[in-house]
């Protein structure tokens, strides 16, 4: 049985469809790369999937908390340190390694450090630790790479590949290569047409 | 849930969390109003139930807007979203957070400032049974104004508008009591409205907070 299953699926963004018609399955121990140009809704279909919206039409099948979403913004709270964030997470997410989930990131050197006084890079990386100590089986990524330097990169691109070989799967957005053996999903022929309720095109033509 | 409750109660009390300055405000509140109406016992006593009270509703609306605005700006009540938690229990125990960093202190507070504004010694009992079943009726409404306002920009002032109108039965009986306990009068009838507006409020925020909270993350 696939992890995730979605048919037909059209999202909307401010009450705009922008996204119609798309279908995939991801089954245990595969990736999906999402690739589109700037706004076009990879955003909004990441969220829909991680059931953050509803679906304007279409299905998704996916089981009871599977998902562990990751978005441009990290869920950190500056004021407690590395390592007090990711035991926070652990034990909402019902207890993962937090030591072991620093060590994959290499962030056991600044883990009394408050998360304020990290650098963007440093605090991906503690946003991307997260994923571990949830201990979900499918990961949804938004841009997971931003700010992270080469080093991260590879180190992160292990992680996942470790995720996927124990059976996780996971959804991602992204225009870098990741060193992933995964399907891409190009979502440019999904664009919805303009519908009668779109702006009128005069509008298109001023902000084009 | 008391992984959330006590990430809160750290968050108050570090640098920043704003720990304290309900009471502050309270104690400022209290110390003024005898320098605007004067020292004087005959014109102080009557007004003291009311000044307390509205001293305690307005203390607790400092802070009400970072019950979820915080959690919104950096991620952390989108993760709690897809967490296992449901939506529902986290608006309770961050109400439940708020009240204990907030109405907690004030209600602690009172009576102290009770006696900058002459309230009598036999009012005292009524003013903390009055606040104690009270100010969690405060926290779970603002809580509720906070989930509607999540997300705009100065969404505070709009907040206040929303939630103060929602005080005033909190406000009535809670100065009733205490001016009935001061007068040496029989006070369980403003106890039971008040304790019955606050059962009211835990039994029916946290759906209420959670279906407006889920509206604003579309």
């Amino acid at each position: 049985m696939s992890l995730l299953s979605v048919h037909d699926l059209s999202v909307a963004r401010g009450g705009l469809r922008t996204l119609s018609g798309v279908s995939f399955t991801l089954d245990a121990g595969q990736a999906l790369i999402l690739r589109g140009p700037n706004g076009i809704g990879k955003t909004t279909l990441l969220r829909t999937v991680a059931g953050l919206q509803g679906p304007v039409a279409g299905r998704i099948k996916i089981a009871d908390d599977a998902v562990a979403y990751a978005a441009h913004a990290d869920g950190l709270k500056g004021a407690l340190s590395v390592a007090e964030n990711l035991a926070f997470w652990a034990q909402v997410f019902g207890g993962g390694d937090v030591a072991g989930a620093m060590a994959a990131m290499d962030l056991a050197a600044l883990s009394d450090r408050p998360a304020a006084a990290l650098s963007a890079g440093q605090k991906r990386r503690l946003g991307l630790a997260r994923l571990l100590v949830a201990r979900r089986p499918l990961w949804v990524l938004d841009e997971p790479t931003v700010s992270l330097d080469a080093a991260s990169v590879a180190r992160f691109g292990n992680m996942l590949r470790g995720h996927l070989a124990q059976g996780g799967a996971a959804l991602i957005a992204t225009h870098i290569d990741l060193g992933l053996d995964a399907r891409v999903l190009d979502l440019t022929p999904f664009r919805a047409k303009p519908s009668t309720d779109a702006p009128p095109a005069g509008f298109n033509e001023a902000f084009a | 849930m008391i992984a959330l409750l006590r990430r809160d109660l750290t968050l108050a009390v570090r640098a920043g969390g704003g720990f304290g300055l309900g009471v502050a405000f309270f104690l400022i509140l209290c110390a003024l109003v005898p320098f605007g109406v004067g020292p004087d016992t005959a014109a102080l006593q009557p007004i003291a139930p009311g000044i307390l009270w509205l001293g305690a509703l307005l203390a607790c609306l400092l802070s009400l807007d970072r019950i979820f605005a915080l959690d919104h700006e950096d991620g952390s009540l989108d993760l709690l979203a897809t967490s296992p938690l449901p939506l529902e229990g986290a608006v309770a125990v961050k109400a439940l957070a708020h009240w204990i960093t907030t109405g907690l202190p004030l209600i602690l507070s009172a009576p102290l400032f009770g006696i900058l504004l002459h309230l009598p010694a036999n009012a005292i009992p009524p003013l903390l049974v009055s606040l104690l079943l009270g100010t969690p009726a405060l926290s779970m409404l603002g809580a509720f104004g906070a989930a509607v306002t999540v997300g705009l920009r100065r969404g505070g002032l709009l907040l206040s508008l929303l939630v103060l109108p929602l005080y005033i039965p909190t406000l009535i009986f809670g100065t009733e009591m205490i001016r009935r306990g001061q007068e040496g009068g029989a006070t369980a009838t403003p106890l039971l409205f008040l304790a019955g507006i606050t059962a009211g409020t835990l039994a029916v925020i946290p759906f209420a907070a959670a279906a407006a909270l889920r509206v604003n993350l579309r």
